[in-house]
C-alpha cells in the first residue's frame, strides 16, 4: 500500500492558505442534504459538530457519556498555547511552529504542525467571544504563563480548569446547533463499528447503552474523534470510560494505525497507594513554573522531607538541564524521574516518587500568589493524599497521560480510508514523539474548528456519495459482526471479571512498553499478552443482557479491543529501533542518558494496517521529511 | 476497615426499587467511594450478582458524571467533593452508608445510582450560550475584560452539571445551576447582547423541565462541589425580572422535555438470532 499525506507545495506559510483556496466548495443550498456523523463530543467532536451545523450541515454527534459536556477533554488542567505575543517576549508562529516540531522529537509532518501554529491565534479568539473566562490582568487584558519545552509565555488559562471551560465553549455551541436544528445528539451511545461500502467510511453501528438496541447510521462521511488510547494501561489519567473501541474496529475496517508505541508519560500524578487503585490524577504541568522537583542525594534517607537539608537534596532537574530546569519536556523530566526512582532515591512508601517543592516560592511570592494560581490543584492533592502541600511538599510521579499516536491521516485530516475523518487526540498527525503541554487543547480544537468544517467540504464536492440503504450486504455484516461479539462476551461466563483482565495486561503493557522499553522486554510481552487475552476469551464473566444497562458489558467490549491494541503497540515499538521522545529504547541512549535518534533509518511515520486475525499487521512507511526545522539532537540543557 | 454498604437496587426506572446491604471488609481508608464500589462489584460479579450500576469517568472531580447520596448528603459529607474524590477515611470502621441516586421528577432512574439529567443540557440548549459562530470573533484582546468580572465569571462556570443542587433541594430546584450559566455569560461583556433572551428561555426551560420552583434554602450551594455562590440565583432573578420588561415583545419558545432513550430506529435486529 502507498501512502499519500497529500501535503502541498510550497513555502510553508502559504500552503495552507493554498490549500483551502484549492478546496472545492459546497453550494450552500445543498450543504444541509449532506448528512455527516461525527463520533465523540470532546474539544475536537464537539467543535466540529457546532462548525458542520453553522454551515449547515446536517449532523448526527455521538458519545457514550449522558452528556456531551462530559468527554474527558473536561479535564485538562493547564491550558492551551497560542503564538500571540501578546506578552512580547519575542513569540511567533515560526517560533510556536519550531518548539513543536523539535518537542515532538522530529517525527511530526512539518505542514501540519505549521498549521497548527497558525490556526493557534484564531483559536482564542473564537473562545474568548464564547464567553470562556480566561485569566486577565487588571487592566483586562488576557495574561499567560509558561508551559514546558518553551521559553516563551504563551499559555491562556482558566485557573486550572482550562480544559473544562474551553469544553464549555464548544459544547454550548454544540448546543446551539441542536437547537437550531442542525446538529442531533445521541448520548449514551457508542459506536462499535465503521460501515464501509465500496471503499469509503458510510456510517456506523451503534450501541444505545440504555436500551442495548443495536442502531445503524448512515451518513456520507464520518469523524472519528474519539481521543487517545491511555487506558491501555488500565492505569492511567485518562477518564474511566475512555477507550480505543471506535478507532480499533475503524482499523479493522482497513484504517491504518500510526505510530501506536508513541504515548506520554506525564510526569506530575499523585503517586499510586494501593492495588484497588482505578485511576491516576494528574496534577498539572503548571506546577512546575513555580516547584522545584528534587530526592535526597543519598540512597535510603527517609527523614521527612522537611528535615532533610538544603545539602543533601538533590535537585536533578535543575542540575542536569540549567537552561530549562523543572521545564524540562515531560519525556524528559519522566525520564529523569525513573532514573532517580530505580537509583533507590525515590520517596513515600513505595519508593516509586519524588518531591515537588513550593516552599521557595511561598517564600518569594507569599502563599496568596501560590493559592491563586495553583489553589485547586493543591486542595485536590490534599483530599487525595491528606498532605497539605502549602507545608510538605507534594510527591509526584509519572502516569501515563497522552497518547501521541492514532488513525494515520492526511493533511486533510482524512484517513487512508476516503469519508473517514479523525480529529483530535485520536489522529496521529501533529506532536510527533512527545506532546508538548498546552497543545492538545490547541490541536484539539484547531482540527475541529477550522480544519475539518473546510477539508469535509472538498471531500463532499467532488465525492458525490452513492444511496445505501440498511440492507446493503455491508451494513447487513457489519451489524451482524456486532451482534456476535456481544453475544460472545456474554456467552463465556468465566471466572475471572473484566478489570482483573484490564489490571493485568495494563501491568504488562506498564512495564514492558511503558517509560522504557527493550527488544526482549517487548517480545516477552507480545507473547504474554496473546497468553491473556486467550485466557480473556475463554474466562471472562460479564453478567446480565445486551438489552439492558450492562457497564460489564461496555467495559468488556472495550477490553477486548485494548488486547488487540496493547500487541500493536510493541509491535511498534519493537520495530522502532531508535528513541525519541516518549519512545525510550534502552538499547539507543546517548552517553549521558538521553534519547538517541536514528534519523537515517527511522525518520517515518509507521503506518500499520490490519491484516485479519492472528496474522500479523503490515508496516506502511510514510517518509518525513524536514526542510524547516532541521533534526538535530534535542537539547534543554 | 469494616463497612456496610446499603444500597439503592433498581433494575430500571418502570420496575420496583429496594435497599440491599452489603457488608464489607475490604475497605480502605486510602480509597475513593467509587473505588470502594469497584472493590464491592468485583465480588458481586464473582458471586454471580448484578454488579451495582453509578456514573463515573473521569474520577478527579471535574467531569460531573459520578454523584449520590450517601446517609442523606449529596455527595457524602465532605465539603466541595465529589464522591469519586472523597476518601473512605472521613467514615468510621465499621459506619454504614446509604447511598441514594439523586431524586428529582426531572432526573428520571435509569438503574440503581443512574439518573437521567438530560434536562440540564436541554436548559443549555435553550440559550445558554453566546451566539457566534466559528469564525467571526475579533481579537481576542479587543475585548476588555475586567479582572473582577473574568474572577466572578469563572466562578460559576465552574459548574459541573452533576446534579448535586437538584438532589439537595427540598424543591427539586434547579435555580443554581441555571443561575450558574446565566451569571457567567451574563457577567462579561461577550454575554450582554443575549442577556435578556437568555435568562427568558433558560428559566422558562427550568420551569418546563418539573423542576421545583427555588424558595432560598440554599442546600444547593451546601453541597455543590464546586461552591457555586447562592447569589447567582439572585442575578438569575434579576436578570428574568429585567428582561420580563425589556424583551417583552419576544416570544419564548421551550423544547418538549423527553424521557424515552430508545431512538426507534426501523432497524430492529434480534439480539439472540
Amino acid at each position: 500500500m502507498e501512502l499519500n499525506g497529500r501535503i502541498p507545495t510550497g513555502p510553508i506559510e502559504q500552503v495552507w492558505d493554498k490549500a483551502r483556496f484549492d478546496m472545492k466548495l459546497v453550494n450552500p443550498a445543498n450543504k444541509r442534504r449532506h448528512h455527516i456523523l461525527v463520533v465523540g463530543s470532546g474539544l475536537a467532536g464537539a467543535s466540529a459538530a457546532a462548525t458542520l451545523g453553522e454551515l449547515g450541515y446536517n449532523v448526527k454527534c455521538f458519545c457514550f457519556q449522558d452528556s456531551p459536556r462530559r468527554a474527558h477533554s473536561i479535564a485538562a488542567q493547564g491550558g492551551i498555547n497560542a503564538a500571540k505575543n501578546y506578552q512580547n517576549d519575542g513569540d511567533s508562529i515560526y517560533r510556536l511552529f519550531y518548539d513543536t516540531v523539535k518537542g515532538g522529537d522530529f517525527r511530526a509532518r512539518e505542514a501540519n504542525v505549521y498549521r497548527l501554529a497558525e490556526i493557534s491565534v484564531k483559536i482564542i479568539d473564537q473562545c474568548v467571544a464564547q464567553g470562556v473566562p480566561f485569566a486577565r490582568e487588571y487592566g483586562g487584558m488576557l495574561t499567560n504563563r509558561s508551559f514546558g519545552g518553551a521559553q516563551v509565555s504563551r499559555t491562556f488559562y482558566a485557573r486550572g480548569q482550562t480544559g473544562q471551560q474551553l469544553l464549555l465553549g464548544a459544547y454550548q455551541a454544540l448546543e446551539r446547533q441542536v437547537q437550531a436544528g442542525t446538529v442531533t445528539m445521541f448520548a449514551r451511545t457508542e459506536m462499535l463499528d465503521l460501515i464501509v461500502v465500496d471503499g469509503k467510511a458510510r456510517g456506523i453501528v451503534t450501541r444505545n447503552l440504555v436500551t442495548g438496541e443495536i442502531n445503524v447510521h448512515l451518513a456520507d462521511c464520518v469523524v472519528l474523534a474519539t481521543g487517545g488510547y491511555g487506558n491501555v494501561f488500565y492505569l492511567s489519567t485518562n477518564a474511566k470510560g475512555s477507550n480505543v473501541t471506535a478507532c480499533w474496529r475503524a482499523h479493522k475496517r482497513g484504517a491504518l494505525f500510526a505510530n501506536p508505541c508513541f504515548t506520554q508519560i506525564h510526569p506530575t500524578c499523585i503517586p499510586v497507594s494501593g492495588e484497588y487503585q482505578s485511576k491516576l490524577t494528574l496534577m498539572s504541568e503548571s506546577l512546575r513554573n513555580d516547584g522545584r522537583i528534587w530526592v535526597p542525594k543519598q540512597k535510603g534517607d527517609h527523614r521527612p522531607p522537611n528535615e532533610i537539608p538544603e545539602s543533601d537534596r538533590d535537585y536533578f532537574l535543575e542540575r542536569r538541564y540549567p537552561s530549562f530546569g523543572n521545564l524540562v519536556p515531560r519525556d524528559v523530566a519522566s525520564r529523569n524521574a525513573k532514573m532517580v526512582c530505580d537509583e533507590g532515591r525515590g520517596v513515600g512508601s513505595s519508593g516509586l516518587g519524588v518531591y515537588l517543592d513550593f516552599s521557595d516560592a511561598i517564600r518569594r511570592l507569599g502563599r496568596k500568589a501560590i493559592e491563586e494560581r495553583y489553589g485547586n490543584l493543591f486542595d485536590m492533592y490534599q483530599r487525595i493524599t491528606d498532605e497539605d502541600p502549602y507545608v510538605v511538599p507534594m510527591r509526584i510521579y509519572p502516569a501515563i497521560h497522552y497518547t501521541m499516536g492514532g488513525l494515520w491521516v492526511d493533511y486533510y485530516l482524512m484517513s487512508n480510508l476516503p469519508g473517514l475523518f479523525v480529529a483530535g487526540e485520536a489522529n496521529f498527525s501533529d506532536h510527533g514523539a512527545n506532546r508538548l503541554g498546552a497543545s492538545a487543547l490547541m490541536q484539539g480544537l484547531s482540527d475541529g474548528y477550522f480544519i475539518i468544517p473546510y477539508t469535509i467540504g472538498d471531500y463532499l464536492a467532488n465525492n458525490k456519495p452513492i444511496p445505501v440503504t440498511e440492507s446493503h450486504p455491508a451494513v447487513r455484516e457489519a451489524v451482524e459482526s456486532v451482534q456476535q461479539i456481544t453475544n460472545k462476551l456474554l456467552s463465556i461466563q468465566g471466572t475471572r471479571t473484566v478489570d482483573s483482565f484490564h489490571r493485568e495486561l495494563g501491568k504488562i503493557v506498564w512495564d514492558y512498553c511503558g517509560m522504557s522499553r527493550n527488544a526482549a522486554g517487548l517480545e516477552h510481552a507480545i507473547g504474554k499478552i496473546r497468553e491473556l487475552r486467550e485466557e480473556y476469551w475463554t474466562n471472562v464473566r460479564v453478567l446480565g443482557s445486551a438489552e439492558d444497562f450492562n457497564q460489564s458489558l461496555e467495559k468488556a467490549g472495550r477490553v477486548a479491543d485494548f488486547f488487540e491494541l496493547a500487541e500493536l503497540m510493541c509491535i511498534d515499538a519493537r520495530e522502532r529501533n531508535e528513541s525519541c521522545g516518549g519512545h525510550f529504547r534502552e538499547e539507543y541512549q546517548t552517553p549521558d542518558g538521553e534519547a538517541q535518534r536514528d534519523d537515517q533509518n527511522y525518520s517515518y511515520v509507521a503506518a500499520w494496517e490490519y491484516c485479519g486475525p492472528g496474522k500479523a499487521p503490515e508496516l506502511v512507511k510514510e517518509p518525513l521529511e524536514f526542510n524547516y526545522v532541521h533534526p538535530s539532537q534535542r537539547s534543554y540543557k | 476497615m469494616r463497612l456496610t454498604l446499603k444500597v439503592w437496587r433498581q433494575a430500571r426506572g418502570s420496575k420496583a426499587g429496594k435497599f440491599v446491604s452489603y457488608p464489607m471488609d475490604n475497605a480502605n481508608a486510602d480509597m475513593s467511594m467509587l473505588e470502594c464500589l469497584d472493590v464491592l462489584n468485583e465480588d458481586l460479579i464473582t458471586r454471580g450478582e448484578d454488579p451495582i450500576a453509578f456514573e463515573h469517568d473521569c474520577r478527579e472531580g471535574i467531569c460531573g458524571s459520578c454523584g449520590f447520596m450517601i446517609n442523606g448528603i449529596a455527595h457524602g459529607p465532605q465539603r466541595a467533593t465529589t464522591v469519586c474524590q472523597l476518601t473512605m477515611r472521613h467514615f468510621k470502621d465499621g459506619e454504614e452508608l446509604t447511598l441514594e441516586p439523586w431524586r428529582a421528577k426531572a432526573f428520571p432512574l435509569i438503574k440503581d445510582l443512574v439518573v437521567d439529567r438530560r434536562a440540564f443540557d436541554r436548559i443549555i440548549e435553550s440559550g445558554g450560550y453566546i451566539s457566534v459562530s466559528t469564525g467571526s470573533a475579533p481579537d481576542g484582546n479587543a475585548i476588555p475584560v475586567a479582572k473582577e468580572a473574568a474572577d466572578r465569571a469563572m466562578d460559576s462556570a465552574a459548574c459541573i452539571s452533576c446534579g448535586a443542587c437538584v438532589a439537595a433541594c427540598p424543591n427539586a430546584a434547579a435555580a443554581l445551576f441555571t443561575g450558574a450559566k446565566i451569571t457567567h455569560l451574563g457577567i462579561l461583556p461577550q454575554g450582554k447582547p443575549e442577556q435578556d433572551l437568555r435568562a427568558l428561555r433558560m428559566v422558562t426551560q427550568m420551569n418546563v423541565e418539573g423542576f421545583g420552583g427555588c424558595t432560598n434554602i440554599g442546600e444547593c450551594t451546601g453541597v455543590c462541589p464546586k461552591e457555586i455562590p447562592l447569589e447567582v440565583i439572585a442575578a438569575m432573578n434579576r436578570d428574568y425580572l429585567r428582561a420580563s420588561w425589556h424583551a417583552r415583545d419576544n416570544a419564548v419558545t421551550s423544547i418538549t422535555p423527553f424521557t424515552e432513550w430508545s431512538t426507534g430506529s426501523k432497524l430492529k435486529v434480534d439480539p439472540h438470532p
